[in-house]
């Protein structure tokens, strides 16, 4: 397994306007590799909800993404917060989203459980008052 | 069907993404809610919604969906049309509701 190329993006707390950017960025560079368009999808899909589940809830972090000859590996890890409850997090429809962020259409609490069903693999781990770090692996 | 034959057909006005005109439409997708439409919208659809700031270019961009059109005349942020230009990717407004719109596509002929 041999790693092509590795990247990094900060995202910034609240910065709506620029949110999504990272997740562009990754697209383009798997689209010039040649990656399949329905992998490709699944990857932006859970790299999205990712970036914009930094800008909304935390004080700020990165996404970084490792691409190897046969997936890619999605670290993405804020701090801030942290998540109190892992499992309830993961449900469908629970949310924690500010007010403001609902009335921009996002804060249905289908954040986590998208990433989960786009990767074959995913993890996250959180401390309360600190961080939230989410890793996730789609196989090309 | 293209994108602007939709345009002309449904007398919308075109607010950004003129460069993005040509491009085929297939299929019709409503929705609001932003993660919905992330993990439901397919490629090429034509995307009614009411949100106007910039994440939804990123959306549309991301899922390579054809046009974003804006029901009820819904005035779209600045940035969201500077965003739209550099993507190519059209914002549309009508005075229709996103109801209307949909049974109008549908009267062109765009199945689900």
């Amino acid at each position: 397994m041999q790693e092509l190329l590795s990247i990094k993006y900060d995202v910034e707390s609240g910065d709506f306007i620029r949110g999504g950017e990272a997740s562009s960025s990754i697209k383009k560079l798997l689209q010039q590799l040649g990656i399949k368009a329905d992998i490709i999808k699944r990857i932006c899909v859970a790299c999205y909800e990712a970036e914009m589940n930094i800008v909304i809830h935390s004080l700020g972090g990165y996404i970084e993404a490792k691409i190897f000859n046969n997936k890619i590996e999605i670290v993405a890890k804020d701090k801030g917060p942290g998540i109190e409850n892992i499992d309830l997090a993961m449900k469908e429809g629970y949310s924690t989203a500010p007010e403001y962020a609902r009335e921009m259409g996002f804060g249905g609490g289908m954040g986590l459980p998208n990433m989960k069903k786009s990767c074959d693999e995913f993890y996250i781990e959180s401390k309360i008052g600190e961080y939230t770090e989410v890793r996730m692996v789609v196989y090309f | 069907m293209k994108v602007k034959d939709i345009m002309n057909s449904l007398n919308l006005k075109i607010l950004a993404g003129e460069n993005g005109l040509d491009k085929d439409a297939r299929g019709v997708y409503c929705c609001d809610l932003l993660s919905w439409v992330m993990s439901h919208a397919k490629s090429q659809n034509v995307w009614i919604t009411v949100q106007i700031h910039t994440n939804i270019v990123a959306i549309a961009s991301l899922l390579e969906l054809s046009c974003i059109i804006i029901p009820e005349s819904i005035e779209v942020e600045e940035n969201t049309l500077e965003k739209a230009n550099e993507e190519n990717i059209p914002i549309l407004q009508s005075d229709l509701t996103s109801y209307q719109l949909c049974v109008k596509l549908n009267q062109l002929g765009i199945d689900e």
